[in-house]
């Protein structure tokens, strides 16, 4: 046994940074080991090959709760915000959407979109003051779980009759069917219906979609940023964050499980064999991992152990990083464009048939993208003159049928670089090194169970009061002194640190109580 | 995967083709898919054999599942209420097994076979329970109900009887114990069990054997007033003991649809199996806050005046049947051997401690007109029917 | 001109349950409908010599069984008779059979995992809490959540009483079965394929969902939650096929004065000074009445039926958007004889089960793949029924009535109408799936009636021939039905009511929707009230 902290925190993802932080402002002694040699989780930056380096998983920040922000006093440097997204046409013909409107439409397209994104953003802010707490429980008489849940209906209420009306409605419904209903343009319906499916093992066609663009949109009303440096930068800020409040972060330290006497948590014991005592543990892994590995079923009940078993975190998202010795030629798009978002999904269909394959383990023929060029703002990135590509490729099921080989991951890149070439004629040519991350190659990497952006899938029935499972949404899992604070808990992934803040929250507040 | 077509009607037991010879009134029950005696010449008859000589009752179609492997210990120690490290291979014991909110999904016997080896026998069948337990250990659940042939042989000259086979060690099988031993070259358990209240063992051997072995205990048992029952007697035998029947005394908490119709293990009077000393086992959450706060029902013994068997009755705290009823018979009969009017009931709680006065609604029927009446009867705290001969090692050759 | 205190138009089960109880309040009622026979798609049909064709909906569960003893149905000759069972053939030549007797059922699944037949007990304790939750509200109105009124206000506390009743494990429970997807919820008890297979074809019946749609859990439900003498989740056939329900029920409307004319199309609803006056036929009669109660779809009501200057602009965009797909289709078919199927042992009790010739999830999966690209499905799933073997009306003796409800087909082929070799090759796929798992099935066929969705709305008038008049999805469930603010079966214009399957609580051959608009409607017009209460099950 070697100290003894008051907290120690497993994963220096950025939830269990902004947890971290948040804990050893309130005066905590707080350990934060972390497995992989930098902090940030799935938000890094890394060399993919010499002298090219870009954000590794998340390569985008458009949900950093405001206040995390002010809280840890973060001011994450952008390379650029606001970015445009601009959905390609084969025909040269794009769509480009910044902020609440949107070029290349009709005029009524455009009028509708103006109305749709005032629509959502109402109910995005709604959503949004939801991620910030902690769920209530349900048929209990604690004052302040009956308090959020009398605060939710009237929130509810108070979008006016219409309005909750239509709340009610679109909460459970599919954008498919939103975007037929008020879009013309394919472009726009295959660029919205991507926002609401990024990340999830979800269709257009699903219902539940609305939500999961909602929550998408409940961040900074869906402006899309890319920080100087990619991701890690913004890990590093959160890192420096914590450390100035006094916590201790020790990064290659895997944690091999999370020690447990008696029904209580003790401390963790690392891969090295070091143990570190505690009598609270924060667990940044995803719940799977947590409660199976780290914990061990035996410290947990068959019904709970059966949830979290059940627990659904297939992961559709791969990254593929491209090495470009110069920009690629795509017609229609100035220079200045690489600065923006670029999306591949033709309309909603293609979106939907992108997914078709996915559902029986096989990768989508034609893939959605999401593609950014970050070195395009930020020269850190690439030498001079040349090229990073970072994107976003749906979908590529982790339960892959015939199983994740080097094979299948090569063909799978093939198929991307294709598509992409599809607009980007001349992009094979300019690709010097690439580098395709699925989903199990996230797993492996990141230490992510089923390589889920969300670590566990973003859908109604692992939502809110039942996320990740019954028995442990408000952050404290059935053992004594365990805790989750990563993406797994309410309200799920995204580079937001809402779950971390609400978990830290949630824990002081039971100090103070103890 | 077996080929189809699937069996259609009821399944036969290995000692089918004896007990039929030995049928004289056609009175059969499904258990389990089986065909099951409700009683062969007469309950009564039957039950004296019980309690007076020696009974043989067709235990297989009981549930049986093999629990092997590196975990089994710890996997075991999860899933049931008491602490299994303290039973010993060799042993026997008595278990009951809750979901995570402390309700009793079944209780059921833990044989411990050989070292990390067992045998859990229940009534229901739990596989799918039992695979989601298995979550995360490393463990291995066999189904094995066809796989083995049992016997319950019963009655205060069970012990003279199975002493004509030649079994080694038998003298000293205390109660809850198991035994190997050798019956024409095939191993024989037996284990000194039962669900009689009374002196008794039951024996367990490979399907092909189960003939063989009817009749070598058939022909032991000749002078020993050697009887095959149906479960009507036994069920008798069972009340007389205070034990549980699932069905009756409660419900499998994961086949209920209602809320609040389950029971735990508290509400059960099986405290004294809860073993809050372990860390963790399923229901211990939920059963520590209901340790804290009080239990909602009691189960209770009840000793009831007069003669009139108080099936499904209402329980009232008064004789008047005023206000609401308090709770309900679950089984009652006549007991023979202690000339008592007995029942196992489920009360709410405060009533129903040991020693309480309450009363039950019986209806009754005569000459086909049915009459009520309100029966005093008393909370007992211990079973009606408890012969020391019941834990006597060695046995006396009564 | 005579003004009849109310005209219903459509002369479906609902239709004729809504005129039933109005008429038994006193009411002056007249009930039109386009065809010249009753029954909309509750309907027997004599389309092939002596052959009596279910040849739209053609089994029975949901029929609220208050409404049954009500109006007395058994006096005018209706009798279910239930049926039992289920099979899922499958491509290795084995099959998986649901049986009535609980052992044989258990052993059957046991054949395949053990675990799966242990666990259907829990897997049917949870569906039946979810059924006992729902079917108390099958014969009430649903609240209006956004209105501040008593009865809407009670009528919430009763919802959260009962959900709160459940306890906090089953709470959250509950929240996940609404929104979880059949297969998900499948999976979270059973681990053998073509068992789940088996399950989830009531999670997509008559929706335009997949079985990997969140949402479709709910559906099961839909189809769980009827029961014939009281055993919930069992199914029925109605002597003389499902045209008995509708008969019985007019005889039942009738017999309480009620009037009904038959080939009487309404072409529109008439609104005077915002308040509804009566109907236009096809033929241009007019018929005057005081209140007006559409048993029609709300698409065609409104959309075709009315005026759009006469609705307000917001309901009538929403009723555009109003979500009724066609996704299933059928074959109905007259047998020469009994076909047989060499995978059932001689005389197996399957033959008088449903019949399904698909075994994997996968499979089920695909078939909405293709409905999603504007084909029927290549590898449908299909729900086969022989009534004519518990039912001795429907066919000749020896002779043979066969029912494929077939998923997925859609009411229109990549955007456009069928042709009629597009029907011809539906058929076929559907005959020929059968016939892959019954040699002698083809040469038995004497006639056989394809339907698509097409065929459906042409001929009963069902919008895209959905079965339900509407998805059944969330946005369009209880106060979302049929569309947010209308959910309590009054339109938008004075004496204007809605009492058809697109209203709470949904479709089937239920008849709630029509007897909760007639209890509405009677309460408006200070009638006493002649819809029974809810028998609630406790």
């Amino acid at each position: 046994m070697t100290d003894k902290y008051d907290a120690i925190v497993v994963g220096a993802g950025h939830n269990g940074l902004v947890c971290s932080a948040l804990l050893a402002k309130a005066g905590m002694n707080v350990l934060v080991l972390e497995a992989n040699a930098q902090v940030g989780g799935a938000a890094v930056t890394r060399e993919f090959t010499e002298g090219y380096s870009t954000s590794a998983c998340a390569h985008l920040l458009y949900q950093l709760q405001p206040e995390v922000r002010k809280e840890l006093k973060l001011s994450p440097q952008l390379a650029t915000e606001d970015m445009s997204t601009i959905a390609l046409a084969e025909s040269g013909q794009h769509l480009r959407i910044t902020a609440d409107s949107v070029e290349g439409v009709s005029d009524e397209d455009a009028e509708q979109y103006r109305r749709f994104r005032k629509r959502m953003t109402r109910f995005a802010d709604l959503l949004r003051t939801y991620l910030n707490k902690r769920p209530p429980r349900l048929g209990t008489k604690n004052f302040k779980d009956m308090l959020t849940l009398a605060q939710l209906g009237f929130d509810i209420r108070r979008l006016g009759k219409e309005e909750m009306q239509e709340f009610l409605r679109l909460i459970g419904m599919n954008m498919h069917d939103e975007v037929t209903e008020r879009f013309e343009s394919p472009l726009l319906k295959g660029a919205i219906s991507l926002d609401s499916v990024l990340g999830t093992h979800l269709g257009p066609r699903s219902p539940n979609t609305i939500m999961t663009y909602l929550y998408r949109q409940a961040g900074d009303h869906g402006r899309v940023a890319v920080p100087q440096g990619g991701m890690g930068s913004v890990s590093e800020e959160l890192a420096h964050a914590a450390r100035g409040a006094g916590a201790t972060i020790r990064t290659s330290m895997p944690v091999k499980r999370i020690v447990i006497d008696n029904g209580r948590v003790t401390g963790v014991e690392t891969e090295g064999g070091e143990v570190f005592s505690s009598y609270t543990v924060i667990s940044n892994a995803d719940p799977k991992r947590t409660v199976m590995e780290l914990v061990g079923a035996k410290h947990v009940e068959t019904g709970f152990g059966r949830r979290i078993h059940h627990l659904r975190a297939r992961g559709n998202a791969a990254k593929l990083h491209l090495a470009l010795d110069g920009l690629p030629t795509i017609e229609g798009l100035n220079k200045k464009d690489f600065g923006e978002r670029i999306v591949i999904a033709g309309d909603e269909h293609y979106v939907e048939r992108a997914f078709n394959p996915a559902k029986y383990g096989e990768c989508s023929s034609e893939p959605v993208v999401e593609m950014t060029f970050p070195s395009f703002r930020d020269e850190s990135l690439a030498p001079t003159g040349k090229h990073v590509m970072s994107a976003v490729v749906q979908y590529a099921p982790y339960n892959l049928k015939a199983g994740w080989d080097d094979a299948a991951r090569e063909a799978f890149k093939q198929t991307v670089i294709k598509t992409i070439a599809k607009y980007a004629p001349d992009i094979e040519q300019r690709i010097s090194a690439s580098e395709l991350l699925t989903p199990a190659d996230i797993e492996r990497e990141f230490h992510i169970t089923g390589g889920h952006w969300h670590h566990a899938e973003l859908t109604l029935d692992q939502f809110l009061f039942v996320r990740p499972v019954n028995g442990a949404a408000q952050y404290a899992l059935p053992v004594d002194g365990l805790f989750l604070c990563g993406a797994g808990a309410h309200p799920g992934g995204g580079v937001s640190g809402a779950a971390g803040r609400n978990a830290a929250r949630t824990i002081l507040r039971r100090e103070k109580a103890a | 995967m077996k080929q189809g077509p699937v069996h259609q009607g009821r399944l036969k037991s290995p000692f089918f083709s004896r007990l039929e010879k030995l049928d004289f009134v056609n009175e059969w029950h499904e258990w389990k898919g089986y065909s099951s005696a409700d009683q062969l010449y007469c309950s009564d008859t039957e039950y004296f054999a019980i309690r007076n000589a020696t009974a043989v009752f067709d235990l297989t179609p009981m549930t049986k599942y093999r629990i092997t492997g590196p975990d089994a210990l710890d996997y075991l120690n999860r899933l049931v209420t008491r602490d299994m490290a303290k039973v010993r291979p060799g042993r026997v014991a008595y278990a009951v097994w809750c979901d995570d909110n402390g309700q009793v999904i079944d209780d059921g016997t833990i044989f411990h076979l050989r070292e990390g080896e067992y045998r859990l026998c229940s009534q229901e069948r739990h596989s799918a329970w039992l695979q989601a337990a298995a979550i995360g250990f490393d463990v291995t659940i066999t189904h094995e109900t066809e796989d083995v042939a049992a016997l319950a042989v019963q009655g205060p000259t069970s012990y003279s009887v199975l002493s004509k086979l030649n079994l080694d060690g038998l003298g000293e099988l205390k109660p809850f114990g198991l035994m190997h031993c050798d019956f024409q070259g095939t191993e024989l358990m037996v284990s000194r069990t039962g669900f009689t209240g009374d002196l008794g063992y039951e024996l367990w051997i490979d399907p092909d054997k189960a003939e063989a072995l009817w009749d070598a205990l058939f022909e032991a048992g000749e002078l020993h007033g050697i009887r095959a029952i149906g479960t009507t007697a036994l069920d008798m035998a069972r009340i007389e003991a205070g034990y549980l029947a699932a069905y009756e005394e409660f419900l499998p908490a994961d086949e209920t649809v209602r809320t609040g119709v389950s029971r735990s293990p508290l509400e059960l009077g099986l405290d004294w199996l809860v073993d809050f000393k372990k860390p963790n086992f399923n229901g211990r959450r939920a059963l520590a806050e209901e340790k804290r706060k009080g239990s909602v029902w009691r189960l209770v013994k009840l000793d009831i005046e007069g003669n009139k068997e108080a099936h499904h009755s209402y329980i009232f705290s008064n004789a008047k049947a005023s206000g609401s009823n308090i709770g309900f018979v679950t089984s009652a009969v006549w007991s023979p051997v202690c000339k008592q009017n007995i029942a196992l009931g489920t009360v709410k709680t405060p009533h129903g401690k040991p020693g309480d006065t309450v009363w039950v609604e019986i209806y009754y029927q005569r000459e086909m007109h049915w009459n009520r009446k309100m029966a005093k009867a008393t909370v007992v705290d211990k079973p009606f029917w408890f012969p020391p001969r019941r834990g006597a090692t060695p046995p006396g050759p009564y | 001109m005579k003004t009849y205190d109310a005209i219903v138009v459509g002369a479906g089960h609902n239709g004729l349950t809504n005129a039933a109880f109005l008429a038994k309040a006193g009411l002056d009622v007249v009930c039109v409908e386009k065809n010249d026979y009753i029954g909309g798609a509750t309907v027997s049909r004599n389309l092939y010599k002596d052959w009596w064709y279910s040849n739209c909906s053609y089994v029975c569960s949901l029929l609220r069984p208050e409404i049954y003893r009500d109006l007395e149905l058994h006096k005018h000759g209706l009798q279910v008779t239930p049926y039992g069972g289920s099979v899922q053939f499958m491509e290795n030549g084995d099959y998986y059979g649901s049986y009535h007797d609980h052992e044989v059922a258990y052993r059957e699944m046991a054949r395949f995992s053990r675990h799966d037949a242990d666990a259907y007990k829990t897997y049917s304790a949870d569906t039946m809490r979810q059924c006992r939750f729902i079917r108390d509200f099958l014969l009430s109105t649903a609240p209006d959540p956004t209105s501040l009124r008593p009865k809407d206000l009670m009528e919430l506390a009763r919802i959260g009483g009962k959900f709160m009743n459940m306890g906090e494990d089953r709470m959250y429970e509950t929240i996940r079965f609404w929104t979880m997807s059949v297969a998900e919820y499948l999976d979270e008890y059973f681990e053998t394929d073509v068992i789940k297979t088996a399950f989830s074809g009531s999670g997509i019946i008559g929706t335009a969902l997949g079985i990997h749609s969140p949402g479709t859990a709910y559906v099961l439900l839909h189809h769980y939650m009827g029961d014939v003498d009281g055993n919930v989740g069992s199914w029925g056939f109605a002597r003389g096929g499902t045209g008995a329900v509708s008969k019985a029920i007019a005889g039942a409307y009738q017999a309480a004065g009620g009037e009904l004319r038959t080939e009487s199309g309404v072409d529109q609803i008439i609104v005077r000074n915002g308040k509804v006056s009566g109907v236009a036929l096809e033929n241009g009669d007019e018929i005057q009445g005081r209140i007006v109660v559409s048993a029609m779809d709300v698409k065609r009501t409104f959309l075709t039926c009315m005026d759009k200057n006469d609705l307000p602009e917001k309901f009538h965009r929403r009723i555009e958007n109003f979500k009724i797909r066609g996704s299933s289709g059928k074959v109905n078919i007259a047998l020469d004889g009994l076909p047989t199927f060499p995978a059932l042992p001689e005389g197996s009790s399957l033959y008088h089960s449903d019949m399904h010739f698909i075994d994997s999830m996968e499979r089920m999966e695909r078939a909405y793949d293709d409905w999603k690209d504007g084909r029927w499905s290549e590898d449908p799933y299909i729900d086969m029924v022989i009534p004519t073997l518990s039912d001795p009306t429907m066919a000749p003796p020896g002779k043979h009535f066969m029912s494929c409800f077939v998923q997925y087909c859609p009411h229109q082929i990549e955007g456009r109408r069928w042709t009629q070799e597009e029907k011809e090759a539906f058929g076929q796929t559907v005959i020929n799936q059968i016939a892959n798992y019954s040699p002698d099935f083809k040469d038995l066929i004497l006639h056989a009636e394809i339907r698509t969705p097409q065929d459906i709305e042409d001929e009963i008038g069902i919008t895209e021939g959905n079965i339900f008049h509407g998805e059944l999805t969330m946005d369009q469930l209880l106060f979302n039905r049929p569309i947010p603010g209308y959910a309590q079966y009054r339109g938008p214009v004075d004496g204007l009511y809605m009492c058809g399957s697109s209203n709470h609580p949904g479709g089937g051959i239920m008849a709630a929707p029509g007897a909760n608009a007639a209890r509405e409607i009677l309460s408006d017009l200070k009638r006493p009230n002649t819809v029974p209460e809810n028998w609630g099950d406790d």
